[in-house]
């Protein structure tokens, strides 16, 4: 019975050291994402879906805390993966409805990063489990990867520039999954003219990125809630 | 030889059946223009239903350049049909009427006014396809506004900045020209086959739906000679909406996929309209109209 509490109570500890570790490391990253309140950003989006032909547009984001985030093409249409965008780390972390655990560390892109799953702890949230890869050296967030309930997994990469003391990347990938496209020829009136060997490239390619390269922040000047 | 390329152009005119098609035309679009003014959001919803499952699309999807696009894919079938009234009764509406013989006994020759003929009749095919442009480019840009164009193909999207598109439009009329003449000259040579009016106009109809159904079946045998059918090139204007991507799978702007395909079939839609029209004053020159 005595082994068994200090089995417990060691177990207990272990747990509530780990958590406290992650949850440290977590703590930095979001006092930095406080920083910030609101934003507008610039940029460039590229969208590569395997089904989708389009061009760079350049693109305005703009942010408002705890985590209104809505993604606007300059002009012409926009295409967005489905309740990706917002899947971000501010609506991951500025809820505080998560327990965190570390597991362990990885190296990317050089940088010896600490791996911390996130968990939520409120069962009305869209997410499942979320990975996130944080260097311990200036609390920056560089990986993200996420299963929702009902629009599949995100992953989330991100590069830093100028703007990383605010914990803003200079750039964001989204990769997520696609579906199935197919529209019949008597809608398209496309007939006869299939090609084999287009169609099969597009069906083997199931993975599609957003990528927002940014041109500048503009932070704290305050955004108004009609842009969301 | 003006004179009677005037004389022609006077005829088609005063002929009513002339305004049939600038009417069916109009009534159609006006009609596809409405319900889509009315309902589009729906009948949008209903093509994007795949790429709503992966993606949110926002912008204004159903705007003039698209709604453009569903037309020309409607009204490019039927049209010819509509040429063909006017162009398969060129010649042999003068023959029925007996006016065949007055017109060959003028100072013209044969050739002159077969060619004085296939030009007004491809003034009229020419002005029909402006009356097309301006209802289904021209008005749908005033009512339903622009923006980039989000064209849904059977296996793919492609998503056309606007300032990108209104040039394509002019390209796939220009094209559109060259499918309709041909169809004028098919009129035209079975019009100089004949004594009547109705037939070669149900001739040329007739051989239009034939050849289109064989350039559209995808069965081995046929696939020999569909490159040579006029039938499998009409179409090809949609190659104009079809965009390069480079290695990151970024579209081209003011690219083409497929131009060499474009090229290829204007030059065998000419050599159509050459052999149907050469055809024509040949058989023409041969013809008796003593008897």
């Amino acid at each position: 019975m005595k082994k068994l509490t200090v089995f417990i109570v060691g177990l207990l500890l272990i747990q509530f050291s780990v958590n406290a570790q992650s949850n440290a490391l977590i703590e930095r990253v979001t006092k930095k994402l406080n920083l910030v309140n609101d934003y507008v950003a610039t940029g460039v989006m590229k969208t590569d879906v395997a089904f989708i032909k389009a061009s760079l547009g350049k693109v305005k984001v703009y942010f408002k805390k705890p985590n209104l985030l809505k993604v606007k093409k300059e002009g012409g249409i926009s295409l967005l993966p489905k309740g990706g965008v917002s899947v971000t780390i501010n609506s991951l972390l500025n809820n505080k409805q998560y327990i965190a655990i570390e597991s362990g560390v990885q190296v990317y892109k050089g940088k010896s990063l600490q791996a911390i799953k996130l968990i939520p702890t409120d069962d009305k949230l869209d997410w499942v489990i979320s990975t996130l890869w944080i260097d311990p050296v200036d609390a920056l967030v560089y990986k993200t990867f996420t299963t929702t309930k009902e629009n599949g997994t995100y992953e989330i990469t991100m590069e830093y520039g100028q703007y990383a003391n605010f914990g803003l990347p200079s750039k964001v990938i989204f990769g997520f999954n696609t579906k199935d496209y197919k529209l019949p020829n008597g809608i398209t009136l496309e007939f006869g003219d299939e090609d084999p060997a287009a169609k099969q490239k597009v069906l083997k390619q199931k993975k599609g990125t957003i990528e927002i390269t940014y041109a500048s922040y503009i932070i704290n000047q305050g955004v108004s809630n009609s842009m969301f | 030889m003006w004179p009677i390329i005037q004389i022609e152009l006077f005829k088609i005119y005063k002929r009513p059946r002339t305004y049939i098609a600038f009417g069916a035309i109009a009534a159609l679009i006006l009609v596809i223009q409405m319900g889509l003014k009315i309902d589009g959001e729906a009948y949008a919803g209903f093509l994007m239903k795949d790429i709503n499952d992966t993606l949110t699309v926002d912008g204004k999807v159903l705007n003039g350049y698209l709604i453009c696009y569903i037309l020309l894919q409607l009204l490019l079938v039927h049209v010819p049909l509509l040429v063909a009234l006017i162009a398969a009764d060129m010649l042999s509406g003068e023959a029925n009427l007996g006016t065949l013989r007055l017109l060959f006994t003028t100072p013209y020759s044969r050739t002159q006014w077969v060619l004085a003929k296939f030009i007004a009749a491809s003034l009229y095919t020419i002005l029909l396809l402006i009356w097309l442009a301006f209802l289904a480019l021209f008005l749908s840009m005033w009512i339903f506004g622009t923006d980039d164009l989000f064209l849904m193909k059977s296996n793919y999207v492609v998503l056309i900045q606007e300032q990108d598109v209104f040039w394509r439009y002019i390209g796939a009329f220009i094209f559109a020209s060259f499918s309709l003449l041909t169809v004028a000259a098919l009129g035209f040579l079975m019009s100089s086959l004949a004594n009547n009016s109705i037939g070669p106009i149900v001739a040329t109809i007739s051989a239009i739906v034939f050849f289109t159904i064989l350039s559209t079946l995808n069965i081995p045998l046929f696939n020999v000679v569909k490159p040579y059918l006029f039938t499998t090139h009409m179409n090809n204007w949609k190659e104009f909406f079809d965009i390069q991507v480079d290695e990151s799978n970024d579209a081209i702007t003011g690219s083409v996929l497929n131009m060499a395909k474009i090229k290829n079939s204007i030059i065998i839609l000419t050599v159509h309209i050459g052999l149907f029209v050469g055809a024509s004053i040949w058989i023409m020159k041969k013809k008796d109209i003593l008897s």
